[in-house]
C-alpha cells in the first residue's frame, strides 16, 4: 500500500527535478543567448557560408555539371581576351569611382560643415537624395539624360557648339557614363560620413592650429586629415568593396557593350551565368571579386578590432 | 630704419585683421555657389525624371526642349496607376519589403541583444562575423543560391524559382547582418546599471530586452527598419536573376523588363515608374531623414 503511494509519488519528483533541470538549462544565460542567436546563425550558415563554398566547388565542374573538371574553367578564362578586359575594366571603374567619390565627399563635405549651422540640414538633406533612390530608378533616368537621339545634356551641350557625344556607344565615352553615374550615386555616401567625422572635430584643435599662424591648407593636412584618418579608411575600403561588387548600374546603362567594353565581374558573371546558363564559369568569374574583397575586409576588420582595444 | 619697419607692420596687420573677416565672408559665399553646383549635379536626374513624367509621348518624340513640359500631362500616372501589371509590381514590392523588414527584425533584435549583453563563448568573435558577412557582396552568391534553389526544387518539389516569396527567403541575407550590427551598437551604448537593475528586480533575459532594450533603443529600432526597407525595396540583382514571370516582379526589375519592350523605349512611362518606384523610400527619407542618417553612419562609427 505504501509502496504504490510512493511510487507515483516518486515519479511526479522525477519529473519535476526533470522539468526543473530543463527549467534551468533553459534560463542558464548562455542557452538563452544561443537561442536567441540561433536564427542569424542559420541564415547566415545556409545563405551566406554555404552559397561561397558552393560556388567554388561550381567552379570546378564542366558546362553541364555532371563531371569534375579541376581548374580547367579557370584555364579557359585566363585564354579569353574579353576576361582581362573585365578584369582592366573592373579595375579601373572601382578605383576611379571611388577616389572620386571620396574627394568629392570630402570637399562637399567642407563646404555643408562651412554655412551656418541652421541652413545645413537643408543642404545635408538635399544632396543625400542620390543615395535615397533605388540606384536601378536612378540609373534609368541616367539612361534617358544619355538617350542618343534625344539626349538632353547634348541638347543642352549643342547651344555651346559641342557636338553631340555618344554617352554609351563608344567605349570610352560608355567608361566615363557608368563611373559618373556610379559617383553620382555614391558621393553623398561619403559626403554624409566626413559631415559626421568632421563636427567630431574639437573646435579647440583649430583655434590652436589658427593662433599657430597654419592656413587653411595646413589646417586640413595637420588637423582635418589626421582627425578624419579612421573615418576615411573605413568608408573607403567599403566602398571600395561595394562598388567593385556593383552590378545595377553597369547592367542598366550599358549591359556590358558596347562590345564587352564595360563588363565588370559582376554583369559578366551574370551574362554567363544566368543569360548563357553556363553556370560554372559564370561562379568562377564571379570568384575572381574575392582576392580584393577579402585584403579590403581584413583591412577593415584590423581597423575594427583596433577601435574595440582602444574603447 | 626701426620707425620705418614698424610703420611697414602696422598697415599689414590691419589688413591682415580685415582681410580675416573679408576671408570668411567670401569663403561663405563660395561655399555657397559650389553648394548649388553640386545641387545641381546631383538634383538633375531625380527632377528631369519629373519633367519627361509629364510629357506626352508625342511631346518626347517632337524632340523640343528637353528641359521644360509645354502641355504638361499627367496621362503617364493614370496609365500606370490603372494598369493591373504596374499595380502588381508595386503590390509584390510592398508585400515582400514589409516581410523582410519583420523577419529581419524578429531575428537581428534577439542576435544583437544576445551578442551585445549575454556575453558567452564566441560571442565576440560571432560579431565581427557578422559583419564579415555584411561585407560580402549578393554578387558573389547569386550563381551559387540559383543553383541551390534549383537543386532544391528537383529534390523536394518545392519550387522556389520564379516565385516572389523566394525574395523573403534572400533579402534577409542583405539586411540581416547589417541591422545586427548596428543594433549592437545601439545596445552596447545603454548604461549597464539599468539591466543590472532589472535583473535585480527579477526580470528575465526577454522581458529584459522587451521592456528595457527596445524601448530604449528605440531611434536604433527605426534606424535599421528604415534601412532593412530600403535595400529590399531597391534590390535589383535577385529579382532580375530568380523571378522572371511579370506577375511575380517587383518594381524595379517590373519597370526595367516591362516598360521596354524590345527597342521601343516608352520614355515618359518609364520614368513615371521610376518616380513612383523611387517614391516610397524618398518619403521616408523626407519625414525621418535623421533616423536614416543615423543608420547610415552608425555602421562605420559604432561597434
Amino acid at each position: 500500500m505504501a509502496d504504490v503511494a510512493l511510487q507515483p509519488n516518486r515519479a511526479a519528483a522525477q519529473t519535476a527535478r526533470k522539468r526543473s533541470s530543463l527549467h534551468n538549462a533553459l534560463k542558464r544565460k548562455s542557452t538563452v543567448a544561443f537561442l536567441m542567436t540561433l536564427p542569424l546563425l542559420l541564415l547566415i550558415a545556409a545563405l551566406v557560408i554555404y552559397p561561397a563554398f558552393y560556388a567554388v566547388h561550381l567552379a570546378t565542374l564542366n558546362k553541364s555539371m555532371q563531371r569534375f573538371v579541376g581548374l580547367s574553367n579557370f584555364e579557359f578564362l585566363f585564354k579569353r581576351e574579353t576576361f582581362w578586359l573585365v578584369v582592366k575594366q573592373s579595375c579601373i571603374f572601382a578605383i576611379t569611382a571611388v577616389i572620386f567619390k571620396a574627394v568629392l565627399g570630402f570637399i562637399i563635405a567642407h563646404f555643408v560643415h562651412n554655412i551656418p549651422a541652421k541652413g545645413q540640414r537643408k543642404w545635408r538633406g538635399m544632396l543625400l537624395v542620390p543615395w535615397v533612390i533605388p540606384p536601378a530608378m536612378s540609373t534609368l533616368a541616367w539612361l534617358w539624360l544619355f538617350d542618343p537621339s534625344y539626349s538632353a545634356f547634348n541638347y543642352t551641350l549643342s547651344f555651346f557648339g559641342i557636338g553631340p557625344i555618344p554617352w554609351t556607344g563608344d567605349a570610352m565615352w560608355a567608361r566615363f557614363s557608368v563611373i559618373l553615374v556610379n559617383i553620382w550615386v555614391g558621393a553623398p555616401f561619403f559626403m554624409i560620413m566626413y559631415l559626421a567625422a568632421l563636427k567630431s572635430v574639437p573646435e579647440q584643435l583649430y583655434e590652436a592650429a589658427a593662433i599657430d599662424g597654419a592656413n587653411w591648407w595646413q589646417r586640413i593636412w595637420y588637423v582635418t586629415l589626421p582627425m578624419m584618418r579612421n573615418i576615411i579608411a573605413i568608408t573607403t575600403l567599403f566602398s571600395l568593396i561595394v562598388t567593385f561588387a556593383n552590378f545595377d548600374i553597369v547592367r542598366i546603362l550599358t549591359a556590358g557593350g558596347p562590345l564587352d567594353q564595360t563588363h565588370i565581374f559582376a554583369t559578366w558573371a551574370f551574362r554567363i551565368g544566368i543569360e548563357g546558363s553556363d553556370i560554372p564559369l559564370g561562379a568562377s568569374v564571379s570568384l575572381f571579386m574575392v582576392p580584393i574583397l577579402a585584403v579590403a575586409a581584413i583591412f577593415i576588420l584590423r581597423d575594427i578590432s583596433k577601435r574595440g582595444n582602444e574603447a | 630704419m626701426t620707425t620705418a619697419t614698424i610703420d611697414k607692420a602696422a598697415p599689414t596687420r590691419k589688413v591682415k585683421y580685415g582681410s580675416m573677416s573679408r576671408d570668411r565672408a567670401w569663403a561663405l559665399r563660395w561655399s555657397y555657389f559650389f553648394l548649388v553646383i553640386f545641387a545641381i549635379f546631383f538634383l538633375t536626374p531625380p527632377i528631369y525624371m519629373f519633367i519627361t513624367s509629364l510629357k506626352s509621348s508625342a511631346e518626347i518624340s517632337a524632340a523640343t526642349n528637353p528641359w521644360w513640359v509645354f502641355h504638361p500631362t499627367l496621362e503617364n500616372y493614370a496609365g500606370l496607376l490603372t494598369s493591373n501589371q504596374f499595380l502588381r509590381f508595386f503590390w509584390n514590392s510592398a508585400i515582400v519589403s514589409i516581410f523582410v523588414v519583420t523577419i529581419t527584425m524578429l531575428i537581428s533584435v534577439p542576435a544583437a541583444f544576445a551578442l551585445s549583453r549575454m556575453r558567452f563563448w564566441g560571442s565576440a568573435t560571432l560579431a565581427t562575423g557578422v559583419f564579415l558577412t555584411y561585407l560580402i557582396p549578393e554578387t558573389l552568391l547569386f550563381i551559387p543560391l540559383f543553383k541551390m534553389f534549383a537543386v532544391i526544387g528537383d529534390w523536394t518539389g518545392i519550387q522556389l524559382i520564379n516565385k516572389w516569396y523566394v525574395l523573403l527567403i534572400l533579402y534577409p541575407t542583405l539586411t540581416v547582418p547589417f541591422c545586427t550590427w548596428i543594433m549592437i551598437g545601439y545596445f552596447a551604448s545603454i548604461p549597464k546599471e539599468l539591466d543590472e537593475a532589472a535583473v535585480i528586480d527579477g526580470a528575465s533575459w526577454l522581458q529584459t530586452l522587451t521592456r528595457i532594450f527596445i524601448p530604449v533603443a528605440f531611434p536604433g529600432i527605426i534606424a535599421a527598419t528604415i534601412f532593412a526597407f530600403t535595400v529590399s525595396w531597391a534590390q535589383f540583382l535577385y529579382p532580375l536573376v530568380f523571378t522572371t514571370s511579370t506577375d511575380q516582379l517587383v518594381m524595379p526589375v517590373g519597370i526595367i523588363t516591362s516598360l521596354i519592350k524590345g527597342d521601343v523605349f516608352n520614355w515618359g512611362q518609364i520614368m513615371t515608374g521610376a518616380l513612383l518606384g523611387a517614391a516610397p523610400p524618398l518619403i521616408i527619407y523626407a519625414f525621418l531623414m535623421d533616423y536614416y542618417i543615423a543608420g547610415l553612419t552608425a555602421g562605420a562609427t559604432k561597434g
